[in-house]
C-alpha cells in the first residue's frame, strides 16, 4: 500500500501579529536532519524555531539506508527501536557481473552490538517518527509548517529571518541560524557561497516498486545486490534494495544522454522493471531520475550561520553517505552549541564542528567518488582493469575487495583533532564507540545507552575513576562507589582491553584515554575537549 | 592457477585510485607502454623468479585462448 501522507496542520506564527523575542536557534528545514537537530537540542534543554516551506514529510521513498552508527545517534534521540522495528535489516550483499554471481559479503558478521549494519527504511517513515518525537517537546521544539524563509541577515552577534507565510510575511531574530535546507540550499544561494565540485555525467534511474513475491527468489531473505552489466541491462550496473511494505528499490545506470524527463515516463520504467522481476505483478510507486554530484562547502561554520547536511555537502548515493553523513553532522553539532549557548564553553567550540565534519564529508566525497568512477569507466584503459578485476574476483580474493559498488558509509575517527587528547589504547582517540552488551542491577542495557548524550569516564576492569563535576562514571567487571555493570559475554572488555579508562564524549567520540585515571589528568582532557585550548590560542 | 593471498588490503582503493590516475591523459598505446613498465617494475621488485612464474601462470589461465 502506498504510504498516506497526512499533511501537518500550518498555525499562524505569532511573529505575524506582534514582534518575536529573539530565539537561541531557528533551524530551517524539517527534514530528517533539521528536525534530528531540534530533537538533539531539545534534549539538553535548548529551545528552537523549525521553519519549513513545505507541510509534508519527504515525497518518494528518497534516503533508505540508515547506517548502524546513524541508527546508535537515533537510539540516542528516541527513534532508534521505532526504526529498528519498522526497518528491512539486512547484512548480506552480493554482487554479480553479467548473470553470475562474483561473491557475496556479510556486513556484521559479529555478535554483541544492538543496532545491525543497515536497516533500509524509506525517508518518509524517519521524518513522521522524527516529528512526532519532536512533538514530544512542545515547549521547546516550534516547528512551523509553510513557513519559507525568503531572506536572512547576519548582524554579528544574530540573524535576522524573513518569513513567508499563507498569511503574509514576518521578521525573526535568532542567535543561531541552522541552514538544513537541502541540497538545494536557499541559505547557500543567497550568502553566494561556492558550491562546486565533480558532475558525473551519467544519469540513473531511481524506482520503487510495490509487490508481493520477493525479486529476491523464494526464501524472502532481504539483501542488497549489485550487478556490473547485468543480462537485462547490458553495459550498465543495477542495484536492488528492499524496503518495508514490500517496496523494493531499483537503482539503474542510464545512458550518458538519455533524456530524464522521458526516462522517468512510466510506459519507459515499466519494461525496465519487468526485464528485472520478470511476469512477477508489480506496482509503481515513485520514479526519479538523476545525476550524482559530489560537493561539499569549504566551510560549515559563517559566523552564526551553520550549515548542517545536505546543505554543506552532497555525495553520490551509493555508499548510502547523504543521510548518514547528515545525521553524524547533528550528533557532533548538537551538545557543542548547546554548550555554548548555555555559556558553558566558548564560540570557538562551534568552530570545532567545521574541523571534524568538514573531514567527515571530505572522506565521504573521497569514497562515493571513487565508488562512481568505479561503476562508471570514463576510458577503455578503465573499462579494461575494471572488467579484469571481475574477471578475477571469482577466485581472488584481493580482486573482490577492488569490486567498488559502495564503500559502506562508516563514522569517521576525529584522531588528531583539536579535541582529542592523544593517547595509545585498543581504540584510540578519536574513535566513535564500540557497542557491547552489560548488565547491571536494572537488567541487561547496551554501552552505547549508558555512554551517549555526556561525557562519560568509563572503567574497564579493575580501575578506579575519580570524582569530577559534569563528567559521569561508570565501571565495567568491577565494585564502586559508582554505576557498575558486568560485560556480558565479555565482549566489551574484548573489545576496549581490561585495565584502562575512557573518556566519551556526548556525541561516543571517545577524546581520551588513561591507564591510571587521575583527576588533574582527567580533568585535562574534559577541559581540552571542550574547547579550553582553542580559547587560550586565539 | 593459485589463489593468491590478498596483500593488498585495506589500501586496495587508494592502490586502485592511484592506478587509474596515472592513465589519464594517455592514448591507448601509451596506456599498453605504461601497463609494460608497470609490470617490469613490480616484478623487478617482487623478485622471487618462483612467484613470478606463478603469478604468470594464474594470470594466463584467466585467458579465454
Amino acid at each position: 500500500m502506498a504510504y498516506d501522507y497526512q499533511p501537518y496542520p500550518y498555525v499562524a506564527p505569532p511573529g505575524l501579529s506582534a514582534p518575536e523575542t529573539r530565539h537561541a536557534v531557528v533551524i530551517v528545514g524539517a527534514g530528517p536532519i533539521g528536525l534530528a537537530m531540534a530533537i538533539d537540542l531539545a534534549q539538553r534543554g535548548i529551545n528552537s524555531v523549525v521553519l519549513d516551506d513545505n507541510n509534508v514529510v519527504s515525497v518518494g521513498s528518497r534516503a533508505i539506508c540508515w547506517s548502524k552508527r546513524t541508527l546508535e545517534i537515533f537510539d540516542r534521540l528516541g527513534v532508534g527501536e521505532r526504526m529498528l522495528d519498522k526497518g528491512v535489516t539486512w547484512k548480506i550483499g552480493r554482487q554479480f557481473h553479467g548473470g553470475d554471481q562474483v561473491f557475496s559479503f556479510d556486513l556484521l558478521p559479529e555478535e554483541g552490538h544492538r543496532y545491525p549494519a543497515f536497516i533500509n527504511l524509506q525517508q518518509y517513515y524517519v521524518e513522521e517518527y522524527l516529528v512526532d518525537r519532536a512533538r514530544e517537546f512542545p515547549d521547546l521544539i516550534d516547528i512551523r509548517f509553510l513557513n519559507k524563509t525568503i531572506a536572512h541577515e547576519d548582524h554579528g552577534d544574530h540573524v535576522t529571518l524573513t518569513v513567508e507565510t499563507p498569511d503574509g510575511n514576518y521578521t525573526l531574530e535568532t542567535d543561531w541560524y541552522i541552514a538544513c535546507d537541502g541540497a538545494g540550499s536557499a541559505t547557500r544561494e543567497r550568502m553566494g557561497l561556492s558550491f562546486e565540485g565533480q558532475t558525473f555525467q551519467e544519469q540513473f534511474l531511481i524506482a520503487d516498486i510495490e509487490m508481493e513475491q520477493s525479486p529476491f527468489g523464494d526464501d524472502k531473505v532481504p539483501e542488497r545486490w549489485f550487478w556490473f552489466d547485468p543480462p537485462f541491462h547490458s553495459g550498465k550496473s543495477a542495484l536492488l534494495h528492499m524496503q518495508p511494505d514490500n517496496i523494493y528499490r531499483i537503482d539503474l545506470q542510464l545512458d550518458v544522454d538519455a533524456d530524464g524527463t522521458e526516462e522517468a515516463r512510466e510506459e519507459n520504467v515499466i519494461p525496465r522493471i519487468k526485464a528485472i522481476v520478470g511476469d512477477k505483478p508489480f506496482r509503481l510507486d515513485w520514479v526519479s531520475v538523476y545525476k550524482f554530484r559530489c560537493i561539499k562547502l569549504d566551510r560549515f561554520v559563517h559566523n552564526r550561520v551553520l550549515f548542517v547536511g545536505d546543505s554543506a555537502h552532497v555525495v553520490s548515493p551509493f555508499g548510502a553517505r547523504g543521510g548518514n553523513g547528515g545525521i553524524q553532522d547533528v550528533d557532533n553539532l548538537g551538545w557543542k552549541l548547546a554548550r555554548v549557548v548555555q555559556g558553558q564553553a566558548p564560540e570557538a567550540l562551534i568552530e570545532t564542528y567545521n574541523e571534524e565534519r568538514s573531514h567527515g564529508s571530505a572522506e565521504n566525497i573521497l569514497n562515493s567518488s571513487r565508488s562512481t568512477n568505479f561503476m562508471t569507466p570514463k576510458t577503455p584503459i578503465e573499462a579494461l582493469f575494471r572488467g579484469e578485476a571481475l574477471r578475477l574476483a571469482k577466485d581472488q580474493p584481493f580482486a573482490r575487495k577492488i569490486l567498488n559498488s559502495g564503500r559502506l558509509s562508516l563514522p569517521c575517527s576525529l584522531e588528531g583533532m583539536s579535541l582529542q587528547t592523544q593517547g595509545v589504547a585498543q581504540i584510540a582517540p578519536g574513535q566513535v564507540l564500540v557497542d557491547a552488551p552489560l548488565s547491571g542491577e536494572d537488567g541487561d542495557t547496551w554501552l552505547l545507552r549508558q555512554v551517549q548524550g555526556d561525557f562519560t569516564l568509563v572503567g574497564f576492569g579493575d580501575v578506579l575513576l575519580p570524582e569530577l563535576p559534569g563528567i559521569r562514571r561508570i565501571g565495567i567487571n568491577t565494585r564502586a562507589d559508582y554505576p557498575c555493570f558486568t560485560a556480558t559475554h565479555n565482549h566489551a572488555m574484548r573489545r576496549y582491553g581490561s585495565s584502562n579508562a575512557y573518556l566519551f564524549r556526548p556525541d561516543g567520540h571517545i577524546c581520551a584515554v588513561f591507564d591510571t585515571p587521575t583527576r588533574k589528568d582527567v580533568a585535562h582532557a574534559y577541559a581540552k575537549a571542550l574547547g579550553a585550548e582553542l580559547e587560550a590560542t586565539q | 592457477m593459485s589463489v593468491m593471498e590478498d596483500r593488498l588490503s585495506p589500501n586496495q582503493d587508494d592502490f586502485y585510485n592511484a592506478l587509474i590516475a596515472a592513465h589519464e591523459g594517455l592514448g591507448e598505446a601509451d596506456s599498453h607502454a605504461l601497463n609494460a613498465r608497470l609490470i617490469l617494475l613490480m616484478a623487478n621488485r617482487i623478485g622471487d623468479l618462483g612467484v613470478l612464474q606463478d603469478i604468470i601462470t594464474t594470470a594466463r589461465s584467466y585467458s579465454d585462448a
